[in-house]
């Protein structure tokens, strides 16, 4: 079947078998690798991107159903000469180590900080009736972020590069 | 990993949805979190799916009783932060975000998390044999085999699955009502008759007919927002399926229980609702006593199997925890 995709603010015309994923569909038909294929089975969070800047996991998701969507990869984060702050805040807080997971860990902090500005609780909220923005201490960022696992452990260095992207106002 | 190949097709009305379901073989995909992954290990191999993500079901209104009705599309992440959703019914927000990770519930829907699967290994996993869930008549290989996050309550012989939702069992506590459409109309299902114990057809887990089409969830007004509590056991602090939860739901008149709801997840192949535990709370205070009553009342008749005799004593202080908390809240 024919599919476009918005990825990057790119149109991309593709002829998909409506089984390919959306991960299968940026990594073998576009060529975008940046984006991860960890468990492939939605339980890591390596294929995590952000569609409609809402982060999903691109492994449980069929590139077919996707037509219309705006799309963003890791990839598309950065500017002609600048990082995103989310990418810096990970190089200056060492937020990796073997960097596979990396990728999807970007995007799912990005996805994560907008939600958290837009009045939006978590397992650990205390108080889901309170308003506002999310008090992002330690416990919220490490549940909010625990749908991306990093098998290098490096969990610390990425609470603290979320931590000072959050302060940032990214 | 692959699929078995299938036609795809985009519903963009009600109508052309519920016109296309029917056949055995046909599956809706909505979120896709728990259908793609069923499908990718070959436990769904359905032929067609109808993409019903842009019919329009994502609207969350107020009821002139005082209610709410949740399309079936809302994702379980706008669902669980409406505004409304947080001031009537915490106990279902605090559910919803216990459940699964953030990505997942970007994605998954209101229907679709009705309609989860059992995580039970034999069922989950082709390589083994016997499952009559999956292919009835097989055998249930969880009986004899490795059962520690099976059901205790509820079971057969044939099926000791549990059923997996968070959300389920915070809307067994809340009396919601399942709204399915089809060619023939509408269909209102209550939350304790939408799931099914497993009986001698465990592979059947709900009462929704193969020709309809989950449109809608109705909550009644809400009398238990200032007293709840969805407490949630398990082997990882985030990103796990209970071991036992507990949706329990308070309507208190001064220091004594007016009215209560009690649910467990984890414990059985659908929402259990503790009736029994209800009744021996009423008009009484929350003491020590009565919250031990209550937890031995709420695992009557359990059943436990070789690995999970654990989850006995666990729902039971799960039970006491959780009503003490809600009357705290």
């Amino acid at each position: 079947m024919h599919v476009r995709l918005d990825v990057n603010g790119h149109d991309y015309d593709l002829t998909l078998d409506p089984r390919v994923t959306l991960l299968d569909a940026l990594r073998e038909y576009i060529g975008l690798t940046g984006t991860k294929k960890g468990c492939d089975r939605g339980q890591c969070g390596a294929c995590t991107v952000l569609v409609n800047d809402r982060r999903i996991n691109s492994c449980l998701a069929l590139a077919a159903a996707h037509e219309g969507d705006r799309i963003r990869t890791i990839e598309g984060l950065a500017g002609a000469t600048t990082l995103h702050p989310v990418q810096s805040a990970f190089i200056g807080h060492d937020g990796f180590q073997c960097g596979y997971c990396t990728p999807g860990q970007i995007c799912s902090a990005i996805g994560m900080l907008d939600e958290a500005r837009g009045d939006t609780i978590s397992a650990v909220t205390t108080d889901v009736r309170r308003r506002g923005p999310a008090e992002l201490t330690d416990a919220e960022i490490r549940e909010r972020m625990s749908g991306n696992l990093c098998r290098c452990g490096a969990y610390v260095g990425i609470v603290a590069a979320v931590r000072e992207a959050s302060k940032r106002g990214t | 990993m692959t699929m078995r190949a299938f036609d795809y097709m985009r519903a963009e009305r009600v109508d052309d949805a519920i016109a296309a379901l029917g056949n055995p073989n046909t599956r809706c995909l909505a979120g896709g979190t728990n259908l793609l992954d069923l499908m990718k290990g070959y436990v769904e191999q359905p032929t067609r799916l109808v993409d019903i993500t842009h019919l329009p079901l994502r609207d969350i209104e107020t009821l002139p009783d005082g209610g709410l009705r949740i399309g079936a599309l809302v994702s379980n992440t706008d669902l669980a932060n409406d505004r409304n959703v947080r001031e009537r019914y915490p106990l279902l927000a605090q559910a919803l975000v216990s459940g699964a990770s953030p990505q997942l519930r970007n994605m998954a829907s209101v229907g679709g998390n009705l309609l989860q699967r059992t995580r039970c290994h034999y069922f989950t996993d082709v390589g083994f044999d016997a499952c009559n869930k999956r292919k009835p008549g097989s055998g249930c290989a969880a009986r004899e085999g490795s059962n520690r996050i099976h059901a205790i309550l509820g079971a057969s012989d044939q099926c000791i699955a549990v059923h997996p939702s968070d959300m389920c069992v915070a809307l067994a506590a809340l009396d919601a009502v399942v709204e399915a459409q089809s060619r023939s109309g509408m269909r209102r299902i209550p939350m304790r008759e939408f799931h099914r114990l497993p009986g001698t057809t465990p592979e059947r887990d709900t009462e929704l007919r193969g020709d309809e089409l989950i449109v809608a969830v109705t909550l009644p007004a809400s009398r238990f927002a200032d007293h709840s509590r969805y407490l949630k056991v398990r082997d990882r602090a985030s990103y796990e399926f209970a071991l036992v939860s507990v949706a329990a739901a308070l309507e208190m008149d001064r220091d004594r229980v007016r009215d209560v709801r009690i649910a467990l997840g984890g414990v059985a192949q659908k929402p259990w609702r503790a009736l029994r535990a209800e009744q021996v709370l009423v008009g009484r205070a929350l003491d020590d006593a009565a919250l031990a009553a209550a937890a031995s009342a709420a695992t009557e008749g359990a059943r436990p199997y070789r690995d999970n005799a654990f989850k006995v004593t666990l729902a039971q202080r799960a039970v006491a925890r959780a009503l003490r908390e809600a009357s705290a809240a």
